[in-house]
């Protein structure tokens, strides 16, 4: 036999949609993860919501990388359907298990071969309501790899215990399969591959969730108090996560609510609602995805003319149009920043982990009402859907920014008229009232039509002119209350990378693959927002080249860096792709040595 | 600010609120001279004086279109927001959570309201949002310069268009179908009736619908058209007389309704619209009725005006929420962010 290998390979197991894997997989990704081992877990699934193939796949790493690999070195197959797919995918000298009801031949004699009579551990159980029988069958691929790659079966019961919400009877059902089946693969399997699960102690102190999660209960922390929201994958769950956490949260010890939520009958309706409560002064946000973010597009003009603050947040999938509803991409940023017709500009957040979901959840608030103006940020599916280790949420560290409100008081110390778009404090950002304000005089009427600072019908083209010029300093005054790049240099390194979001993980995967097998050294910038801070201009000038990774197919972010400063563009070179996966940290390297050994600059054709 | 306040000691006549007429009027119109709509901006000065509305209470909306630029032509010192094409329902379904006290008042039109806003309309009907929706139906697209609206009679032939091929819609049907609970028709050359109308959807909890037909003198105010004055005039068929009166007072059936003739309808805070009975017998309270009459007056091609539908025990959008006392606006840090002991909870929630 060949020398172990421990906790650095990838598991997929392939099931048909809907057949109730989920639990399964997720006991898998858990118990992996409370045994201390770095994971991630990821869902490939169809737009269907009953029979097309869908795969999970976890990724163990005692490095602690979390991006997704293209080997398969153990695969599960469970659907007929896909099973010669299955068999092909694995990595040669990897192990193959599948259910032996599954009538297909095994071709295959470069993997080893493990036949799962799942439906006959099932049937020996007779515990299990035949109702059930064809969801807790996915228990025993669990049991049979928990027993051949070396899973605590009490670490199985804890990830059950969490999924089941402690309901024991539902623990003992799904578990007491995996026992069996753990139970008949010690008596008769013969394990002939190498790889091997071992406890290590690097997820101490973490938790497991999802972004959308994050992004929710981070949004909850900001106060959101109106949420108008359409369904759409893969935002979906976000707002589905408000509900299930606003109550827990926000409720008075009366019981009486500090927020309302909507589901409206589109996403025009959705936006439209988020700004009318923004206007009247509620922390408002809606989740979408790019059809969505496509509708919403007109109201995004008028909140960013007529100065509203609302939080979207876009968990991006693929396009364009309808594309591939449940496959990832970073493939919106361009369109965020500029949507609405005219002169436009948005300032755009772009976490780069699951607990920055969470913090950019609070954060988004503070910087659209400071700013008043919309704030979209940028997850994706990939972060959104998928199952991430994360630091635990950490409390803001920072009161809550209101910005520049007036209620009565405030307008009777006024020595001054006020005026709703006067530039006061010289930072472009002017002081607002809000409906509800009973004092005389501090109303006013708000349009998407020319105006002057006191909020009056205007066709003048000189009161256009510094109204707008007025806005755009709002997005200079911005700089400062956005999130900064986070830098990592190198001793020695004189090349950069520049990446964001999602990316992230395959691009640290990518430096290390970099420097140990081509000796390259990098430095990394990840950008946190848009308008692009000053670091980043900084940091390109001090490199000599500087690598923009990025997810889609144009190089979006290389385009708005272009835009920002055309002067260092001869260091700037392209690295984007997208297929609808996440990226890989082999392909990136690939396409980044490419670069190196063609010594071009600028965009490629690929 | 840019609105008159009551000057001291002149002699100026108040309302319950203290407020004289002046303090409901808005800002010149720059609609066209006879223009339907100018007359319900002064209907909705009146009524707004007569209710004893205090002007910073009260939220108006609009969306595009002549009909949209009209809230700038009463309540100046109310706060409003003349938004988007069609899209006035839910920038008003939203902005009314801000403070729950507030009252709407929204002025749309026929292209606004029953054309690019189809939907978000009917969506504002069954969530019944607290306000007054006014439609100013003229059946054309006035800032355009006279294209056909939705409302728009098959067979009505405009300049430059030729003739209209399509059946119109029926704004009072569309929202009585999407279970508005407060629905009524008049007619702009009738201000009583739209004061008493206005009056009354000023009272009402929930959504009060007015769909008024406002001829357009510019681009559709041929005699023989139904959104013009002269057809308005023939044609109108009033379901009864109509007559509000406010909960404070004593509810004494006004002099030119005879007994016997009447119907009174409760309102939520306790005043009534008194209903003088004409031809038929008809009940407001019912939607097959409601329906029914509107079917009836298409067929005979009457402008049938009056309240054709009401609800009075449906709550409104704020009343299915269970919201703090506090203006939702109002709200600080204090009661806006989990204190920091939940953190730890929230983290043990995670895996």
């Amino acid at each position: 036999m060949t020398q172990r290998i421990v906790n650095d390979f990838s598991i997929v197991v392939g099931t048909a949609n809907g057949s109730g894997s989920q639990t399964s997989n997720a006991t898998i990704l858990r118990a992996l993860f409370k045994m201390g081992i770095p994971v991630s877990g990821k869902n490939l699934f169809p737009s269907n919501i009953q029979g097309l193939p869908t795969w999970y796949i976890i990724r163990a790493s005692k490095d602690g990388y979390t991006a997704r690999r293209d080997e398969r070195e153990i695969v599960v197959a469970m659907n007929p359907n896909s099973f010669e797919k299955d068999q092909a995918s694995v990595t040669p000298g990897g192990a193959f298990y599948y259910d032996d009801s599954i009538k297909a031949p095994v071709t295959r004699t470069d993997i080893v071969v493990y036949p799962m009579p799942v439906k006959q551990i099932v049937r020996n159980d007779p515990d299990i309501p035949s109702n059930l029988r064809d969801m807790i069958a996915n228990m025993v691929y669990v049991g049979i790899l928990a027993q051949m790659i070396g899973i605590d079966m009490e670490k199985i019961d804890a990830a059950l215990s969490f999924a089941f919400k402690g309901r024991r009877k539902a623990v003992d059902l799904n578990l007491n399969v995996a026992k069996s089946a753990a139970a008949w693969a010690k008596a008769n399997l013969e394990k002939k591959d190498p790889y091997y699960i071992e406890p290590m102690n690097k997820t101490d102190g973490l938790i497991m969730t999802d972004g959308n999660t994050a992004a929710a209960i981070g949004s909850i922390y900001g106060g959101v108090q109106f949420v108008g929201w359409y369904p759409i994958t893969p935002a979906t769950s976000l707002a589905e996560e408000l509900n299930e956490y606003l109550p827990k949260l926000r409720k008075t010890p009366e019981g009486k609510e500090t927020y309302a939520v909507v589901q409206a009958e589109d996403e025009l309706a959705a936006i439209g609602m988020c700004v009318g409560a923004g206007w009247s002064g509620l922390r408002a946000m809606t989740s979408t995805s790019g059809p969505g973010l496509s509708l919403m597009t007109e109201f995004v003009g008028l909140a960013y003319f007529a100065e509203i603050p609302l939080v979207i947040w876009d968990v991006t999938r693929i396009g364009p149009s309808t594309g591939l509803p449940t496959r990832t991409s970073q493939g919106d940023l361009n369109f965020a920043a500029n949507m609405g017709h005219g002169d436009t500009d948005n300032i755009i957040l772009l976490p780069g982990s699951v607990n920055e979901c969470f913090e950019f959840g609070w954060r988004a608030f503070d910087i659209a009402e400071r700013i008043q103006t919309p704030v979209i940020v940028l997850s994706d599916l990939d972060f959104g859907m998928n199952q991430w280790m994360s630091e635990p949420f950490k409390y803001p560290d920072v009161p809550m920014d209101r910005g520049k409100i007036l209620w009565e008081e405030d307008i009777k110390k006024l020595t001054e008229p006020w005026g709703r778009y006067l530039d006061k404090d010289g930072d472009g950002i002017p002081y607002r009232t809000l409906p509800g304000n009973r004092l005389p005089g501090s109303s006013y009427f708000t349009r998407g039509t020319g105006h002057d600072p006191y909020a009056r019908y205007s066709e003048e083209a000189g009161v256009w002119e510094t109204n707008m010029a007025r806005i755009k300093k709002k997005f200079t005054t911005a700089l400062e209350y956005l999130p900064k790049p986070v830098i990592e240099n190198v001793d020695g390194a004189r090349k950069g990378i520049i990446t964001f979001g999602s990316t992230i993980t395959a691009v640290h995967e990518a430096r290390a693959l970099l420097e140990t097998e081509q000796g390259i050294k990098t430095n990394l910038l990840r950008l946190r927002a848009l308008p692009i801070a000053t670091e980043a201009k900084e940091f390109i000038a001090q490199q000599d080249k500087v690598y923009i990774v990025e997810m889609n197919r144009d190089g979006q972010l290389y385009e708005e860096i272009l835009i920002a400063m055309p002067e260092l563009a001869s260091k700037l070179v392209s690295v984007a792709y997208s297929d609808g996966m996440p990226p890989t940290a082999k392909r990136i390297t690939k396409e980044i040595m490419a670069m190196e050994n063609t010594h071009k600059f600028g965009k490629e054709s690929k | 600010m840019n609105q008159a306040l009551p000057m001291a000691g002149a002699n100026v006549q108040v309302n319950l609120v203290g407020m004289s007429k002046n303090d409901y009027r808005g800002l010149p119109s720059t609609l066209c001279q006879g223009c339907g709509h100018n007359s319900i901006a002064n209907q909705i000065i009146s009524a707004a004086y007569e209710m004893n509305l205090v002007p910073e209470n009260v939220v108006k909306f609009s969306g595009i279109g002549c009909s949209s630029k009209s809230p700038t032509y009463f309540l100046n010192r109310s706060f409003g927001f003349n938004g988007l094409h069609g899209r006035m329902p839910s920038i008003a379904t939203g902005a009314l959570f801000g403070d729950i006290t507030m009252k709407g008042i929204g002025v749309s039109g026929d292209g606004d309201s029953a054309s690019i806003g189809m939907g978000q309309f009917k969506h504002m009907m069954r969530r019944n949002v607290n306000m007054v929706y006014i439609v100013e139906n003229n059946g054309v697209y006035g800032l355009t310069k006279g294209q056909f609206s939705a409302t728009a009679e098959v067979g009505l032939t405009l300049k430059k268009q030729g003739i209209n091929q399509y059946m119109p819609i029926d704004i009072c049907m569309e929202a009585i179908a999407s279970n508005a609970t407060f629905v009524a028709r008049s007619f702009a050359g009738d201000p009583k009736q739209v004061k008493e109308l206005l009056k009354a959807a000023m009272a009402h909890k929930g959504l009060a619908l007015l769909d008024i037909i406002s001829p357009c003198v510019t681009f559709n105010n041929q005699d023989n058209a139904y959104h013009s004055y002269t057809w308005g005039k023939d044609h109108e068929a009033p379901l009864h007389e109509i007559s509000f009166i406010p909960a404070r007072d004593e509810i004494i059936i006004p002099d030119e309704f005879e007994e016997g003739t009447v119907r009174e309808v409760e309102m939520h805070d306790g005043s009534s619209i008194v209903l003088k009975k004409l031809e038929h017998d008809y009940d407001p309270t019912s939607r097959f009725q409601a329906l029914h009459k509107l079917e009836e007056a298409q067929e005979n091609n009457w402008l049938v005006t009056g309240l054709i539908y009401l609800d009075t025990k449906k709550p409104a959008l704020n009343e299915k929420y269970h919201l703090v006392d506090t203006a939702l606006n109002r709200l600080t840090e204090k009661e806006l962010r989990p204190g920091p002991e939940t953190i730890k909870q929230i983290n043990d929630l995670m895996f």
